[in-house]
């Protein structure tokens, strides 16, 4: 075993793992699940919400899993009687000052917070007291901000601040009336938002969702495709989620090589161009100054007999094609090998070089 | 991407996104990641949260340029003086890495004797960077362990493109700095597929995965593979089918996916050679200023409507999947087949996956992908083999020049096409804004992101509005030798005094209709980062 691996024991079976890892990194790695609300793979371990704590033999407290590295020999254990007990009032606290709208909430069926409350069995009617009831937020073309939704888990805020650096949301308030908000609660707008979404991807519950995807379906009833972004260079890969053969909203692959989940207000929010009522939906030939719609048969046999007849009138030096950097692969090597099969020549170009 | 392939072999980012947050030293040249490639700018962010130094080189105030330790305020087009003054500054002061020059590059006497002639007088006058300035970057960048250039279309689309790119692999020869994790030259591609349209060969002097046309081998093996006997004479460029069809000596274009009459510089000249032609085809989701010239419009299908595969900045090939059937019932695989078809040599294919295999069959680059491998993992070429990993950092061996070595290449400043002068005084440098892209034609349809940014602005300098009596709101004409715009201004200290910026994602103000026609000789990229123009009320 090299310098960089420790093994340690997770309810009571020996693992290996990295040296600096977390245990809640060295569990998942072994496929044990830790409940966690604040902790986000893109995010630095934070240790809010607790509910990862577990107990290490030999330590009289339980440890946040997701801020306590691994140590050799460590002796781990993720369930018992005291470690439900804590989860329980845990989530129970967050209960007590949440709506418990469920059935009319956007985040359901992938909450974390219902998740967590149905895995414990936990209502919320345990203890009673002050709930919040602030005014939601929603007066931009992209996020809904409902407070009385948050769990103050902070991840919204730490993702503003460590991965994309806007530094658009922070803690505002004191004591019970603290929560993740804009600066002065203004409106977001471009001069104190980018609008990249990336809180929305990261909120485990309904707090913070995304606007044009309200009501468009239930998480139950959307088609998930993954598949790479057409905009700019980066290739980030996300979801697009298809209801009745339409894209309603496109949501984060964490696993992705590339961007893990993070995307931007193009990759996010642009994708309305799909169903855009100007899309051109058949072929369509010119006639004099206008265009008149036809049949593919009739816009295909027209472009072939023109290029046949132009190759046979000038020579086939006199065409050639464009191809596009917005194409996939595959339809760029089909362009090329068109060109040099049917054209019979190289002129074949495409616009990477602009 | 012919600069970089010139002095190191491949046209192509020498690294891997995911090594940037280890990065001790970040050279950002005329890039600006935070607007057009938001997610490569988190992993850049990191890496100046991890303590990385930061030298930028941009003649706008960039997000990042804000932050940089050293902001190399260059003047637009001076790009080769400044890296020729750094490398002689490195030169001079023995900064060098003598053991990589000497094992592992050729050329260096001639680069040598070329950079004397820039020394700090000099260059502080062609640039406008001061000589502190120029020696701490350079300090910098040669001591840093694992330092990476990252750079953008503001050192490519110029006259000097090509050069501007050899001038950076030059700098990182000098130092070492390549063939290293987390220590390379990264170029951000502008369009979700520019590597793979280059890779996969509609270029008119190589076949797919950069086989030249005059290898011999190589072309017998796509001969036998598509049963036909290929043209052995070098094609036309796009610009060259253009200024060609502008003399009546060309007369076809089939236009797949591409807005030339928005998005080329000069259109005047460009929407004269498509009204030239006689007969033009164009394939789009969407009407452009292009398709207004067609003879046949062909509908496209979005990269929501298809399955295929588009091929990132750091050479990933990753699946696109079809998720909604294409709206007009064809994607544009099966249109070039179907067009194939009917003239004679027949094409037939059941999935895009089998036209993967015949690239991997044909491409080295690309021999070991197939969508049954990219199920599973995600791969960067070169990928030779069925169980080759795919390649993360380039050259840590060999350059894939002959020899394996890399080339120094001696390059003398010439500066920008057109420069400002008593008419024309301002220099317009255009690109995008973070909220949208390219033509618009896609985010412009996003109610949310119109919303936002509606319209043109013409950023400018608080010192130059208050010469020309314009305030935030202002309309006003922006005018070149070549065309005419009305567009709104917008005062900011991202642009300096002297310079001006606008995006061309907006129809209504059409700023390619003043961007100039000078292009880069060897690529044909057009020099949409500097052309002069007049501002009037």
């Amino acid at each position: 075993m090299s310098d960089h691996k420790v093994k340690i024991k997770i309810n009571g079976t020996e693992i290996c793992c990295n040296r600096g890892d977390t245990i809640l990194k060295a569990a998942r790695m072994a496929g044990v699940r830790i409940p966690t609300l604040c902790h986000d793979d893109r995010l630095e371990p934070y240790g809010g919400c607790r509910l990862c704590s577990v107990e290490v033999k030999g330590v009289p407290r339980l440890l946040p899993a997701c801020t306590t590295p691994v140590a050799r020999k460590m002796e781990v254990i993720t369930e018992s009687e005291t470690i439900t007990r804590i989860r329980k009032r845990i989530v129970s606290l967050m209960l007590s000052n949440h709506p418990n709208d469920c059935m009319r909430c956007e985040k359901a069926g992938e909450c974390a917070l219902q998740d967590l409350a149905y895995q414990y069995g936990v209502d919320g009617s345990e203890y009673g007291g002050e709930r919040w009831d602030l005014p939601i937020r929603q007066a931009n073309p992209f996020i809904v901000y409902d407070p009385n939704k948050c769990v103050t888990c902070g991840r919204c805020i730490r993702i503003c601040n460590e991965v994309v650096m806007a530094g658009t949301i922070d803690w505002v308030g004191r004591g019970f009336h603290t929560y993740p908000d804009t600066a002065f609660r203004k409106p977001r707008s471009l001069s104190n938002c980018e609008f990249c979404g990336q809180c929305v991807s990261t909120c485990p519950t309904g707090a913070l969702i995304d606007k044009k995807g309200r009501g468009k379906g239930r998480v139950n009833e959307l088609t998930r495709v993954k598949t790479t972004c057409g905009y700019c260079g980066t290739g980030c890969n996300f979801f697009l989620n298809v209801k009745d053969g339409k894209v309603v909203k496109v949501t984060s692959d964490y696993d992705a090589p590339v961007n893990h989940g993070n995307l931007c207000i193009k990759g996010r929010y642009g994708y309305e161009f799909i169903h855009s009522a100007d899309r051109i939906k058949t072929p369509l030939i010119r006639r004099g100054d206008s265009f008149h719609e036809a049949t593919w048969d009739e816009a295909l046999d027209l472009i072939a007999d023109k290029f046949t007849g132009l190759i046979k009138k000038y020579g086939n030096k006199s065409v050639g094609a464009f191809s596009s950097s917005r194409c996939t692969n595959e339809e760029n090597f089909l362009i090329a090998k068109f060109a040099r099969t049917v054209f019979r020549n190289n002129n074949v170009d495409n616009c990477a070089r602009v | 991407m012919a600069g970089l392939a010139t002095s190191l072999g491949a046209g192509a980012a020498t690294n891997s996104l995911a090594q940037m947050p280890d990065i001790d030293m970040l050279f950002l040249f005329g890039s600006n990641p935070t607007e057009a490639h938001p997610i490569v700018s988190f992993y850049l962010k990191k890496a100046l949260r991890n303590g990385a130094k930061l030298v930028v080189g941009d003649p706008r105030k960039t997000w990042m340029a804000r932050r940089a330790d050293v902001w190399l305020n260059l003047r637009p087009g001076s790009n080769i003086a400044l890296l020729n003054g750094m490398v002689n500054v490195i030169l001079q002061e023995g900064w060098e890495n003598r053991e990589f020059i000497e094992k592992r590059t050729e050329g260096f006497e001639e680069l040598k004797k070329k950079v004397k002639e820039y020394d700090l007088e000099t260059v502080e006058k062609l640039t406008g960077v001061s000589k502190g300035n120029i020696i701490e970057a350079a300090r910098l960048y040669s001591h840093a362990d694992k330092a990476m250039i990252v750079y953008g279309l503001g050192v490519t689309e110029h006259q000097t493109g090509t050069e501007n790119a050899m001038a950076i692999a030059n700098l990182a020869l000098v130092c070492g700095h390549l063939g290293r994790p987390s220590t390379g030259i990264m170029a951000l591609r502008g369009q979700n597929n520019v590597q793979g349209a280059s890779d996969l060969g509609p270029l008119p002097s190589s076949f797919p995965g950069y086989q030249a046309m005059s290898n011999t081998g190589a072309r017998e093996k796509f001969e036998k593979a598509w049963g036909v006997t290929l043209s052995t004479e070098i094609g036309l460029k796009s610009v060259e089918m253009l200024e060609k069809a502008c003399e009546g000596k060309f007369k076809g274009i089939f236009i797949l996916g591409e807005d030339p009459a928005q998005t080329d510089p000069n259109i005047n000249e460009v929407r004269k050679a498509l009204d030239s032609l006689e007969f033009l085809v164009v394939q789009d989701i969407f009407h452009t200023e292009t398709t207004k010239h067609a003879h046949v419009i062909l509908p496209g299908a979005s990269f929501a409507e298809k399955d295929g595969t588009f091929t990132n900045g750091e050479r990933r090939v990753q699946r696109v999947r079809k998720a909604v059937e294409p709206i007009a019932g064809k994607a544009e695989w099966q249109v070039i087949c179907e067009i194939a078809t009917r003239m004679g040599y027949p094409m037939s294919y059941r999935h895009p996956s089998e036209i993967m295999d015949e690239i991997a069959s044909l491409t080295p680059i690309y021999g070991g992908i197939s969508y049954a491998r990219l199920e599973k993992e995600s791969l960067q070429w070169p990928c030779p083999t069925k169980d080759h990993p795919g390649t993360t950092t380039l050259y840590t061996d060999l350059f894939s020049r002959p020899g394996g070595l890399a080339k120094f290449m001696a390059l003398d400043h010439k500066g920008s096409g057109e420069t400002p002068d008593s008419e024309y005084p301002y220099v317009l440098i255009t690109g995008r804004v973070r909220e949208h892209y390219n033509n618009g034609s896609m985010t412009r349809r996003s109610p949310g992101i119109m919303e936002l940014v509606p319209e043109e602005l013409l950023e400018i300098n608080a010192e130059d509005a208050m010469k020309l009596k314009i305030k935030n709101g202002d309309k006003v004409s922006v005018s070149s030798r070549r065309g005419k715009i009305k567009v709104k201004v917008k005062v900011t200290d991202r642009s300096q005094p002297g310079n001006v910026f606008l995006t061309f994602h907006f129809p209504e103000a059409l700023s390619n209709l003043l961007t100039s026609e000078h292009k880069d000789p060897i690529t044909g990229t057009p020099e949409y980062k500097s052309c002069a123009v007049k501002i009037e009320k």
